[in-house]
């Protein structure tokens, strides 16, 4: 019967992922999915032999009340830092179900059990992906939240010590027959070493790769947790976690392929890579870069007589909070009979789909946010495109400069317009350690400050000239 | 473990490449909230493991449910947070 319970599962969860291909039909495709869910949560303590109810009911309880909190405490900004430790939560709980499952045959020692090379490769695997994936996802919760410094980490020969401590964990799981526990125990601590030394080297604009990463590694470990329990004789439930993990262990792979595609990076230059590790010398220095630094009151009457703007959100955005203040300024411009689109880089913010998230929160619509290759022709007769707090992703060095090391990035083309009005907050480089040559532009102009604050003045200058 | 597990394993992740791809990148926040919220399905595996016998493994299975369920309903709620908010005008 819970087989039957568990189809239907699957079923909700892949009509609700599918439901997710439209803004319209998601919201109803996320609650099928939770109905799915609940389905298979139901099934599994009706049909479950030999539990604890009390036991089951606490956790619960417990779990519920940490997870509502999160969800409705988080605000948009730092939904990346939120999915990142979701993601270390799911690896966690696989990694300990897998662990339990291996204590419970004692090591895998028991008479009459055998210990079957497939059942301790999917522990060793399970245990492996999931003890790193809730290391790795804290050590990036950290970096996300600032209480670790976004740089990239580097010591002389980490990629060795890597090497080597991968090498004692395979080792562990060779002699898990001759070891039982004790090999398990030295797999946990190494792949919980590895999880953070993975991951502390990856710098802060790469962490839309590495959160992709974590979320692909949370299904996986699902999948192989599910595994476990296959080769132990529980197939149902064990089915059900290999589908459900496959899934998204899929749609983490899809992601951080489409973020690495954004960088024009391959997965391994972003995990081995560490870069902005070090201020690259070679494009830059020698450009001497002459910017014009103009006022809001200058910006405003540059826009009172623009018709068409593009507005380019970075992270810069999300650390300002400045969602609003766009909103508030692009009603007045359109009020005003201008036409306003949002251009959206993939690896714009910290996560993918970051800054859809935080301009859907200030009441944007949706069809208005134009994705790399929808845009870029319309720079060419856009009278002004405002860059606010992007600054790689807007660098025409990365077309140019084969020096440069973000050349090959596909870029947003705001060079192309008329006018560009760059907002930062100061003079200094991008992530990737270069000077934005954008900034020494003829058509380019710097209005320096907080996002929020200048888009407050702005929009105030606005209706003065209006006045 | 026969092959028939093996099948389901890549056939699942087949499905889930076909669907996924088909999401457009505005809602892929969502997407990934919502996804990991469905990789709490470990949460089957951690019920299953509080029966276990001997008391470790009990245990293990008690914080497993914790932190699935903390996946589970954070997860969904957060991403109806969201999905909530996009909106066409």
């Amino acid at each position: 019967m819970e087989d039957i319970s568990y189809l239907i599962s699957a079923v909700l969860f892949i009509y609700g992922l599918k439901m997710l291909s439209h803004p319209r039909t998601a919201r109803n495709g996320n609650i099928l999915a939770s109905i799915g869910m609940l389905i298979a949560i139901v099934a599994t303590v009706y049909f479950g032999v030999k539990l604890d109810f009390m036991m089951i009911g606490i956790a619960m309880i417990i779990g519920s009340i940490i997870g509502v909190f999160f969800a409705i405490k988080v605000e948009m900004t730092q939904m990346p830092q939120l999915v990142a430790i979701f993601n270390g939560f799911g690896g966690a709980a696989s990694a300990l179900v897998a662990t339990s499952e291996f204590l419970k045959n004692d090591g895998l020692r028991l008479p009459g059990i055998d210990p079957s090379i497939l059942l301790i490769i999917s522990i060793t695997l399970s245990v492996l992906i999931g003890t790193l994936t809730f290391t790795g996802s804290f050590i990036a919760f950290g970096k996300l939240q600032g209480l670790i410094s976004t740089k990239p980490i580097t010591f002389k020969g980490q990629q060795l010590v890597n090497a080597i401590l991968a090498i004692i964990m395979f080792s562990a799981a060779y002699l898990v027959p001759d070891y039982g526990t004790t090999s398990l125990y030295v797999i946990i601590g190494l792949s919980a070493l590895l999880g953070i030394l993975l991951v502390i080297p990856i710098g802060g604009a790469d962490m839309p790769v590495v959160i992709s990463l974590l979320n692909s590694y949370s299904g996986i470990a699902a999948a192989m947790t599910g595994f476990v329990l296959v080769n132990s004789g529980n197939s149902s439930a064990g089915n059900a976690l290999i589908i459900c993990g496959s899934l998204v262990g899929a749609s983490g792979m899809i992601l951080t392929k489409i973020m690495c595609k954004g960088m024009n990076r391959s997965l391994v230059n972003v995990i081995f890579g560490a870069v902005g590790s070090e201020v690259q010398g070679s494009s830059g220095e020698g450009k001497e870069v002459n910017i014009k630094s103009y006022s809001t009151e200058e910006a405003a009457m540059i826009f009172d007589a623009a018709e068409k703007i593009i507005i380019v959100p970075g992270y810069g955005l999300a650390v300002a909070q400045a969602q609003h203040a766009v909103r508030e300024l692009a009603d007045f411009l359109e009020d005003s009979g201008k036409k306003v689109y949002y251009a959206i880089h993939p690896v714009a913010g910290r996560m993918p789909g970051h800054m859809n998230v935080l301009l859907a929160e200030a009441n944007i619509s949706y069809e208005l946010l134009k994705d790399l290759d929808e845009i870029n022709p319309e720079f060419k007769d856009c009278d002004v495109a405002l860059v606010l707090g992007a600054n790689d992703v807007v660098n025409p060095a990365a077309r140019t400069d084969k020096s440069s090391p973000i050349f090959g990035m596909p870029i947003l083309d705001v060079d192309k317009s008329r006018t560009v009005i760059i907002n930062k907050r100061t003079m200094n480089p991008g992530f990737a350690g270069v000077q934005n040559e954008l900034f020494g532009y003829d058509n380019s102009i710097m209005v320096f400050g907080d996002a929020k604050d200048m888009l407050v003045k702005l929009l105030s200058d606005l209706k003065e000239l209006d006045s | 473990m026969d092959i028939t597990t093996i099948t389901i394993f890549i056939l699942a992740i087949f499905v889930g490449f076909e669907i996924i791809t088909k999401v457009p990148p505005t809602l892929h926040t969502p997407l990934m909230s919502g996804s990991n919220a469905i990789s709490g399905i470990a949460i089957i595996g951690a019920i299953l493991a509080t029966s276990v016998d001997g008391k470790m493994g009990m245990w293990l299975g008690f914080i497993a449910v914790i932190f699935a369920m903390i996946n589970v309903v954070g997860g969904f709620m957060v991403t109806d947070r969201m999905l909530k908010m996009f909106k066409r005008k």
